[in-house]
């Protein structure tokens, strides 16, 4: 299977994509501002190509490398994901990328590495939402290892075959589909493997409410709402609610938290 | 110029401000089942009731200075504007129970449980004595307490721009504003006591 996980090819074949209209009008990307159709009416404004990617820190073949030369060396595949944002809305993505681990091998982790640190592009000039400290830009993400060399995680270049449109992150942005959506940075520009839990955005905004983890657990409110429940974009002014699954639904990751306290490190 | 406007609004008479003003509910909800609020139209719908509810009760707030400072006279129209504050703050209300929560025990447990829902269902809870007392019987019967009584738009008002901050993730622009706003109205009513009392 091109998913290479028995228990996500199940899972898949339930799962019905939502629009292309609905995936690229609704969006969080507050660097084209806090509304959820900012982004499709601002993103426009970002060149995304040339683009180039620094990976650097605890690897043996550091360098800016060009996204034309990564992608000659990538094999792209299609994994249709559900994604859960932390406001309680869900959506099912037909995403086309390539996964994280080939990538970091690509620039060869060295042994000492313990967490992989993301970092979006920073143009104030072209994402007028920068213009406000929403967040402290540019904004970064984080994820251990063993999450970022899983075979989940993805780096998505694409949306139904076609070209990922800006307002969803293009030209490269993260996919980690058991976790709450921000922690699906967009439009990477830097890549730096560390020893050290690397600063996330919006855990430096507000570390009561996010944590590094972040992983979607339904168990563990956010502070200011449920998040038992989660309601599917796409059933209109009606829409009911279904239950929200303990990692989205990807059970096959529940190994890599064994022994943790998910309420402590939410 | 200003006396050209005050002989408008005379002429205005206030139904027809009651008319106007309960207009938005079915338009937004036409939009709202008709794709016009985006592909989520259950919080936008919510967010649009909410803001418009905001915008009548500081609305409703400047009254009384744009009298005192610009001579513009719109006192006739005070009772209408409140009243459909209240309106759409019900409706905001009734939205975020009705289609958003959904969950009648999760409605209760929200409410006492997340304070920018105690905070916006408090403002709320202040609104229904003043609208129950709106009418004229009851501005006759009570007298001055009546005057007192309604400062209470002026707390439930400031609530409503708490709540609003409350609910937005990071600190983002517009309910700043409101709150700038808010602040700057009742200032000018401050100022205006400290003179009289002067």
């Amino acid at each position: 299977a091109a998913i290479g996980l028995g228990g996500s090819v199940q899972a898949q074949e339930d799962l019905k994509p939502n629009s292309w209209e609905e995936i690229t009008s609704y969006c969080n990307y507050y660097e084209f501002g806090t509304g959820k159709d900012d982004p499709s009416r601002n993103a426009r404004a970002l060149t995304t190509d040339p683009w180039t990617v620094k990976i650097d820190g605890m690897v043996d073949r550091p360098g800016d490398y060009a996204l034309g030369d990564i992608l000659a060396k990538m094999t792209i595949e299609e994994r249709i994901y559900r994604f859960r944002c932390v406001e309680a809305w869900s959506m099912v993505v037909p995403w086309n990328g390539f996964e994280l681990a080939d990538l970091l091998n690509m620039a060869g982790v060295q042994t000492d590495a313990k967490y992989v640190a993301f970092e979006t592009v920073y143009r104030p000039e072209e994402m007028p939402g920068t213009r406000y400290p929403v967040l402290d830009w540019p904004y970064v993400e984080g994820l251990r290892l063993d999450e970022a060399m899983h075979p989940l995680t993805l780096m998505a270049t694409g949306l139904y075959g076609k070209p990922l449109p800006n307002q969803n992150g293009a030209p490269l942005r993260l996919v980690v589909p058991w976790k709450y959506g921000f922690k699906s940075i967009k439009s990477v520009v830097r890549i730096t493997l560390t020893d050290t839990q690397p600063p996330t955005s919006w855990n430096k905004s507000n570390a009561r409410e996010y944590g590094f983890y972040s992983n979607v657990n339904p168990t563990v409110d956010h502070p200011r709402w449920s998040q038992a429940t989660e309601r599917p974009i796409g059933g209109g002014l009606f829409a009911s609610k279904k239950d929200t699954l303990m990692f989205n639904g990807y059970d096959e990751v529940a190994s890599l938290y064994d022994g943790m306290d998910m309420a402590k490190n939410f | 110029m200003v006396d050209r406007f005050n002989a408008l609004a005379r002429r205005l008479p206030t139904w027809a401000v009651y008319l106007i003003g309960v207009l938005p509910a079915p338009w937004f909800l036409y939009l709202g089942a008709t794709g016009g609020l985006g592909v989520e139209p259950i919080k936008a719908l919510e967010h649009e009731l909410g803001a418009l509810a905001l915008q009548l009760l500081i609305f409703g707030l400047c009254i009384t200075p744009l009298r005192r400072f610009a001579g513009v006279n719109l006192i006739k129209f005070r009772r209408a504007i409140g009243l459909l504050a209240f309106f759409y703050v019900f409706l905001h209300l009734l939205v975020w129970a009705i289609l958003d929560v959904q969950v009648l025990s999760q409605i209760w447990a929200d409410i006492v449980k997340r304070p920018y829902i105690t905070v916006g269902m408090l403002g709320f809870a202040m609104l229904i004595p003043l609208a129950v007392t709106s009418n004229n019987w009851s501005v006759r019967r009570l007298g001055p307490t009546w005057r007192k009584l309604h400062k209470l738009t002026y707390v439930a008002t400031v609530l409503g721009g708490v709540h609003y901050l409350m609910l937005v993730k990071g600190w983002q622009l517009e309910p700043l504003i409101y709150l700038l706003v808010i602040a700057a109205i009742l200032s000018l009513r401050v100022k205006f006591q400290n003179l009289r009392h002067a």
